[in-house]
């Protein structure tokens, strides 16, 4: 019986008053409060970090508050968050992507180069915007693939295996257009990282309905409870009938799709594709730092996307205030990382046991 | 003593315990030169502790233990000890990844490596013993059989002169259990005392000239094996008169009832599987399993129980044969099809396969079944996954603080119920269990094996339950035996007598009562 009369079973949290009497509802009702108070808990974990962000930026700068730098912020996070989305599906199956942030790149130099005329660098094929677009999330889906089959079905080291083809893939996004910048893009293809609803960038309000409907996704899809079983224990998930190496592989290509249209954010936002772009600018510590910060567990199993938004949120503010506190330039990486380091400590500690590393 | 020859090592006086357990009791052993001595008993016995003790990896709470007439090195001291004693275990200490000389001299006590003396000394115990493996070898390359000479190596380079193998057959083929033998008579010949630990009582007949029986941590025989029958063995092992139990047959609906619709279409047929597996292998087995059958299948470790229950629920693969259910192939090694198929597996292994522990008591228990339970959109609401589950752990008496409640935080047993309940959540046609006792509790014990019977019984499901652990077989119809990856025998007529079902997964025919032979006809 589910119920928490049993004598020997662990006390529910609900029980009515001095008179110890047990609501015949109590083990559901009991229950539905203790699932929100962990879920709530773990969730808000970098609340505090958060709101002690706002108080020393409004500090440090008067202009930190203003509805403009705040939509800066949501631009500026926005392809992030995107590639973050991915590479915490990718760590919830219990695997690892490092290959995301060129594909962050490599996507959007595709596509671009398919549209430009050679004069632009182009490759001359002079596609639509439109078809563009779905070259790009072909890139993704075929780089994710080859990873999820090399991984799953081959048996290969995660690490390794997209560690390798991180730089194959950086090194073709400099090859196919000889370490050139691709400018002049159409208006079709730059529209989602550049445009605005009225003070509100067009990236940020995607993103945010990506994050939405990707934790929904988690929540309440049979296939996202999937992604949570095969990754807190894959034996058991393929015992229970759940087609493990289908999941995985679904994972690897839904997170480097992710990655290939955060890329197009990113090269909406700066209106070019440059060979840097990804790779070159090495995102993935930042991708990996807002996952974990936000309580994604690179063990697999755990984590949800209200953490990771409030990951990618903060790293956010923290590039900001130091943009705006003019912190020589000499110095910001190692503020940013020291700051990283706290915020993992803060969420550590708010987060409790479910965020801690094993023994 | 078969002769006058001073001991090699002489225990006397040994008692152990564990907590409350009394391990072993005043246990007085001794082995001389050229002697191989033979140790059996019952799984919980006593010999594990015995092989530890005489290892030197664990320290007995009273008695004495003595190498040549001198006390032994202090206990830890795995240097010293091994100069006089070595045990070959029956998983490998081998380390796959060196040759052959470094695995010889695994642990040695000289302080610089002479790669050239310690190939030299390797080649020497080769040849001096026959055998053919060079020292430059990876392990890994090896056969169970070859990487078991290495540690034998290992014992006679170190110069002991008592060898203590440790069911030393449990992974080996026939050919090499023979050849096995030929060198345990070398050994012997050549001066050294083994210390011969198996559950097949053949064995100790072919290979030892005395034979120790422990039963409940006391030694009740000491015996030459010459003037021994099979039968007193047994009666030693087994215990006469109070050690002697019956199983009773659960009462709700007679199994003779459920044998008259014995013509109904089998629900499970398995023709010829075998496989090879790490839990032992299946060299061509065939059952049947009818509607509302419960068969029970047991034997000893390395008999290939636990293979034949993995394979037929897809959860491991299999080399040859064929498994239909409801006369449908099921492919081999796919466990999505198996149970879409209608073949529900608990496994052996609860922690490992039987549940994901972070995740809560309501999902875990309907994980199986959340394709029914999805709405169009492939959407699962937690109220339905709740509604679904409550009826099956409330048959199973789970106890748990609700249906959000992380299964990591239930006691064993009613994690237990969470991996029976998510097999009966999708009704299968077939349930293959896989000692789904073990562990847990005594009124868990009950309800888990009531659970299974009133699944056969009212929903006419088959099932087969793989079992080392006798008394789960009160439910069952039909017991098959396995010996040696093959079915040795089976029993029709319960209840089933217990000192039979022992015999019987040792790969003997005759008893003291002299009755598993009618039983198997």
């Amino acid at each position: 019986m589910i119920s928490n009369q049993a004598p020997d079973g662990p006390a529910g949290t609900v029980t009515t008053g001095a008179g110890g009497a047990v609501l015949a509802r109590g083990g559901g009702l009991a229950a539905r409060v203790r699932d929100m108070n962990i879920g709530v808990l773990r969730e808000v974990a970098l609340l505090p970090v958060l709101v002690l962000l706002i108080v020393i930026g409004a500090v440090v700068s008067p202009v930190f508050l203003t509805v403009t730098n705040i939509a800066g912020i949501g631009q500026q996070i926005s392809a992030l968050g995107v590639v973050v989305v991915g590479e915490s599906l990718i760590l919830m199956i219990g695997g690892m992507d490092l290959s995301l942030e060129s594909t962050f790149g490599l996507a959007p130099m595709v596509a671009a180069w398919l549209i430009l005329p050679v004069s632009a660098f182009g490759s001359g094929a002079q596609i639509s915007p439109y078809l563009g677009l779905l070259v790009l999330l072909a890139v993704g889906a075929a780089i994710g693939l080859i990873n999820g089959v090399l991984i799953v079905k081959g048996r290969l080291n995660g690490f390794i295996v997209t560690l390798g083809m991180t730089i194959v893939l950086a090194g073709l996004q400099n090859g196919i257009v000889k370490a050139q910048t691709l400018f002049n893009l159409p208006k079709a293809f730059g529209y989602l990282g550049s445009a605005y609803f009225g003070q509100v960038p067009v990236s940020f309000v995607v993103t945010a309905i990506i994050f939405a409907l990707v934790g929904l996704f988690l929540r309440y899809h049979r296939t996202g409870r999937a992604i949570y079983a095969v990754g807190g224990n894959p034996a058991a998930a393929r015992a229970a009938g759940i087609k493990v190496e289908r999941i995985k592989i679904g994972v690897y290509v839904a997170g480097s799709m992710l990655a290939a249209l955060g890329g197009l954010m990113e090269a909406g936002r700066v209106s070019a594709v440059t060979g840097q772009q990804g790779y070159g600018e090495g995102i993935i510590f930042s991708v990996f730092a807002a996952a974990v910060i936000g309580g994604v567990s690179l063990r697999g199993g755990r984590g949800n996307m209200i953490g990771a938004a409030s990951g990618v949120i903060l790293l956010g503010f923290v590039q900001n205030i130091l943009d705006l506190a003019n912190v020589s330039s000499y110095w910001i990486e190692a503020i940013d990382g020291a700051v990283i380091l706290f915020a993992l400590f803060m969420a550590r500690i708010v987060g409790g046991e479910s965020t801690a590393e094993e023994k | 003593m078969t002769s006058g020859r001073p001991a090699l090592v002489d225990m006397t006086g040994i008692d152990k315990r564990f907590g409350s357990t009394v391990a072993l009791s005043s246990v007085d052993l001794s082995i001389s030169a050229g002697q191989c001595l033979g140790l059996v008993g019952r799984n919980g016995a006593g010999k594990s502790t015995i092989v530890s003790i005489l290892s030197g990896l664990e320290a007995p709470d009273a008695g004495t233990v003595r190498f040549d007439g001198q006390p032994a090195p202090r206990v830890g001291d795995v240097g010293r000890w091994r100069e006089w004693i070595a045990t070959v275990f029956q998983h490998s200490m081998v380390v796959p990844g060196l040759t052959v000389a470094e695995n010889v001299f695994l642990g040695g006590t000289e302080r610089f490596v002479s790669w050239r003396e310690m190939r030299a000394r390797t080649r020497d115990v080769m040849r001096d013993w026959g055998y053919d493996i060079r020292a430059e070898a990876l392990c890994r390359d090896l056969t169970v059989e070859q990487l078991q000479i290495v540690e034998i190596a290992r014992a006679l380079a170190r110069g002991a002169r008592c060898v203590l193998l440790d069911e030393p057959t449990a992974a080996l083929e026939r050919e090499a259990v023979r050849r096995l033998f030929a060198r345990v008579r070398q050994l012997t010949s050549g001066g050294v005392a083994v210390l011969y630990i198996s559950h097949h009582l053949e064995e100790v007949f072919e290979i030892c000239d005395d034979v120790s029986v422990l039963k409940d941590g006391e030694l009740v025989l000491t015996a030459p094996v010459a003037g021994l029958r099979k039968e007193d063995l047994i009666a030693a092992m087994v215990g006469s008169g109070t050690g002697v139990t019956k199983t009773t047959a659960s009462t709700n609906g007679g199994p003779a009832d459920r044998r008259a619709n014995g013509h109904a279409e089998p629900v499970l047929s398995v023709e010829n599987l075998t496989a090879t597996s790490a839990r032992g292998r299946l060299a061509g087995v065939s059952l049947q399993v009818g509607p509302g059958e419960i068969v029970g299948v047991t034997g000893l470790l390395s008999a290939g129980v636990a293979t034949m229950g993995r394979a037929i629920a897809g959860a491991e693969g299999h080399d040859g044969g064929q498994i239909r259910l409801h006369g449908k192939v099921i492919p081999a090694g796919r466990r999505a099809a198996a149970q879409h198929a209608g073949i529900g597996y608990i496994p052996e292994d609860r922690r490992a396969e039987g549940f994901v522990a972070h995740l809560g008591v309501a999902e875990n228990a309907t994980m199986t079944i959340t394709d029914k339970l999805a709405d169009r959109l492939g959407l699962l609401r937690p109220a339905r996954r709740a509604a679904a589950a409550a009826p099956v752990t409330a048959a199973l008496s789970l106890v748990s603080s609700g249906p959000g409640q992380p299964v990591s935080e239930l006691s064993g047993g009613n994690q237990q119920k969470v991996t029976v309940a998510r097999t009966l959540a999708h009704d299968p046609g077939l349930i293959v269990a896989i000692t789904p006792t073990r562990g847990v509790d005594v009124a868990s014990k009950a309800l888990l094996l009531d659970a299974l019977a009133a699944t056969a019984r009212r929903r006419g499901a088959g099932v087969l339950l793989c079992t080392d652990e006798l008394s789960d077989l009160v439910i069952c119809d039909r017991v098959i035996v396995l010996v040696r990856g093959e079915v040795f025998t089976e029993f029709t007529d319960p209840p089933f007598d217990r000192d039979q079902l022992i015999v019987a997964t040792e790969g003997l025919t005759s008893t003291a009562s002299g009755s598993a032979e009618e039983a198997a006809q």
